[in-house]
């Protein structure tokens, strides 16, 4: 990709009690960008991900947004996560508020913008997410698939620079998965730079510019979608592929 | 605080004795309470409408009004009905009443909890219902029930305090009469809130213990589920 | 008889009014501090739980005493209505420190780590997310204790307040009626809980959230 690196990992190494989780992981995202990071459950993908927005401390390394070192001192963390949108996979929408109300509650209350202008950005980004029938409607009286997506437009209201998804269909009844990857495949489309830990290969395949192949705690491999499905270097790359292909099988979309 | 300790150290026969007619009257009441509970509990589980009526009115009237109330009913207004009880024995009648009332709710909550399924497998090996209540419910539902009854005996033992309004000899009574002796009210409590915390420390430790020595291996985690 | 009836719904009203000052009371103490025990480090916490074991350890109406003798000394001298009130707020407070420490504890992590993705500082989610939601699962646990804080109210007969059990006993002394009193003042504590049960569990119906999926 030849578009400015957007968020930059360098050396990044987290260690928690006895385990390192992982150590000395560099990555580079480029604007505009979808990687997709996967690989075996417990090899700290999802923990890189909280630290990427500074929800987990890092033991060591530096990570830049935009040429900025977040993980500086001194550094506003509140307002780093302001500028990147995080997506969890049990959802957390807040279950006291409407679904309009979610997605509008970082605009009043962190961007602190006016009420009516933050209903009618937000009523814009449950549109987007094809949710804007059911604006009034409680996280209780929504489907899982109906939740993550307004949870993803609870994210973008923010303008995000960076979207951080942490297996956002792992929770969800396979008939579900669908509608979210669906939403996620456009944001990819409209060139939003994602940073997203998945075991949906189909859609890694169809929709990253780049995977990324974790493995106990470091980086094995990544390259395009066509280089690591057809070409893979890596013996251990090779056989996560073979399995999970066999599981998910190759997926229509 | 050099004074405090004196004060108390000075005082602490006294309130010993004090203390000793507090955790008499709480053992009275919790007792009377148990067995006052258990029956509301099973008469409002498997009786009929009459029993069930009966129980819940009394769960209903000494949950609904207070302590104090309840115990000048007894020692102040039966006299008016032409019944006349001993302080000792209004102080009795009115904790046993009302710890019932709250034991029969914890009670009938276990009994619930045990499940129809128990009391079929008992008929269905032909003993009556009175039969499978006592042989296969209530031992198990009175296991059940001693986490949440665990709370009973301190919260009893926190309102046997009241009792000294009508003048029975227990620790909040000797506390008045050391207050009036001294002129120090704020030393002569203080005192007492010591020995009130001490008691219900060791009451909550024994009770722990308890809980720990009568546990059935897998029982728990049965009636967790259940 | 109709001088007995206002003489103790006069009574009443005290009862009612040192509930409606201690159970607020309480319940801004109790809030404080159950905040100060989830989200104020290690050692604001400890303090915060000791004084949660030591004022629930003690019979609330020796703790009434002695704050009594504190509230209505040289220092600030309050009535009895106010002293006796206060106390048992703080007593209260206590209580209700714990409901409202296990409500925000049930609210959940979750909901604090996605306040904060969306960038809001630790206090704006406490205030905005947490709160809200504990303080609805609060409701039901918190209800008993409001009938318990008025029922407790009847202890102020012990510093002279002139509320309805104080009430009752003059009137079984002026009238020679004492079941009458006594049984009047009972009848109407009985009625009080009730009213307050009620509309407690009314509220509770009202600020449940919605969740049958359409």
């Amino acid at each position: 990709m030849d578009t400015p690196v957007i968020l930059q990992a360098k050396n990044l190494t987290k260690i928690y009690g006895k385990n390192v989780i992982f150590q000395n992981i560099s990555l580079d995202v480029h604007k505009g960008e979808t990687i997709v990071i996967i690989g075996p459950s417990g090899t700290g993908k999802s923990t890189l991900l909280r630290c990427m927005n500074l929800l987990t401390r890092i033991d060591g390394g530096q990570i830049f947004l935009e040429g900025q070192e977040i993980t500086a001192a001194g550094t506003n963390e509140d307002r780093v996560r302001q500028q990147m949108g995080m997506v969890f996979q049990n959802f957390l929408l807040f279950n006291h508020l409407t679904a309009l109300n979610n997605v509008m509650i970082g605009l009043s209350k962190v961007k602190k913008m006016p009420q009516a202008a933050a209903r009618e950005k937000a009523m814009h980004e449950l549109s987007r997410v094809g949710l804007s029938d059911r604006a009034d409607h409680y996280p209780g009286q929504l489907s899982g698939g109906q939740q993550q997506r307004v949870a993803i437009a609870r994210a973008l209201a923010m303008d995000p620079k960076v979207m951080l998804f942490d297996e956002p269909t792992s929770a969800l009844d396979p008939e579900l998965i669908g509608e979210v990857l669906g939403v996620m495949a456009q944001l990819a489309r409209e060139h939003m730079t994602m940073l997203v830990v998945s075991h949906e290969m189909g859609f890694a395949r169809e929709v990253a510019d780049r995977i990324v192949f974790m493995e106990k705690g470091s980086i094995v491999e990544q390259g395009s979608p066509e280089d690591l499905f057809e070409r893979p270097r890596q013996a251990r790359t090779r056989e996560f592929l073979g399995k999970i292909t066999e599981l998910y099988g190759k997926k229509e979309r | 605080m050099g004074n405090f300790i004196e004060f108390f150290l000075r005082f602490l026969p006294d309130l010993l004795s004090g203390a000793g007619m507090t955790l008499l009257l709480t053992a009275e009441g919790l007792a009377a309470g148990f067995v006052l509970g258990l029956g509301t509990a099973l008469a409002r589980t498997y009786g009929n409408r009459f029993w069930r009526g009966l129980a819940v009115g009394y769960i209903e009237l000494f949950r609904g009004t207070p302590l104090l109330v309840q115990i000048f009913l007894l020692y102040y207004g039966l006299p008016g009905l032409g019944v006349t009880l001993s302080r000792e024995w209004a102080a009795f009648l009115a904790l046993g009443l009302n710890s019932g009332a709250y034991q029969a709710e914890y009670l009938r909550g276990s009994i619930l909890a045990i499940g129809e399924g128990q009391m079929i497998a008992g008929r269905a090996l032909g003993m009556t219902r009175w039969q499978s209540v006592f042989n296969i419910i209530l031992p198990q539902a009175l296991r059940l029930a001693i986490p949440a009854w665990a709370n009973e005996p301190v919260s009893l033992l926190k309102s046997t305090a009241v009792v000294f309004l009508i003048a029975v000899p227990e620790l909040m009574a000797k506390a008045k009469a050391i207050a009036a002796k001294t002129y120090d009210p704020i030393s002569a409590y203080l005192a007492v809130a010591v020995i009130y915390l001490a008691m219900v420390y060791l009451l909550d430790g024994f009770m722990k213990w308890s809980e720990r020595a009568s546990r059935i291996p897998g029982f728990e985690t049965e009636s967790a589920r259940a | 008889m109709n001088q007995f009836f206002t003489y103790i719904a006069q009574g009443t009203f005290i009862t009612i009014a040192v509930t409606l000052v201690s159970l607020p009371f309480g319940l801004a103490l109790g809030l404080s501090l159950a905040l100060v025990y989830n989200y104020g480090g290690r050692w604001a916490a400890r303090a915060a739980g000791a004084y949660s074991l030591l004022m629930r350890g003690v019979p609330p109406i020796v703790l009434l005493f002695i704050l009594y003798f504190i509230l209505s000394g040289r220092l600030l001298n309050l009535s009895p209505f106010w002293a006796g009130s206060l106390a048992l707020g703080i007593v209260s407070s206590a209580y209700q420190m714990e409901i409202l420490r296990g409500a925000l504890q049930s609210v959940g992590g979750g909901q604090m780590v996605a306040a904060r993705a969306i960038g809001m500082s630790r206090w704006q989610a406490i205030q905005h997310i947490i709160v809200p939601q504990a303080v609805r699962l609060a409701i039901p646990p918190w209800s008993n204790e409001a009938s318990i804080v008025l029922k407790d109210s009847s202890l102020v007969y012990a510093l002279g307040v002139p509320e309805v059990l104080r009430r009752a006993q003059q009137l079984s002394a002026t009238t020679q009626q004492p079941f009458l009193a006594f049984g009047a003042a009972a009848l109407i504590y009985f009625v009080l809980v009730f009213l307050t049960n009620r509309a407690l569990d009314w509220l509770a119906e009202k600020t449940k959230l919605p969740t049958q999926h359409t």
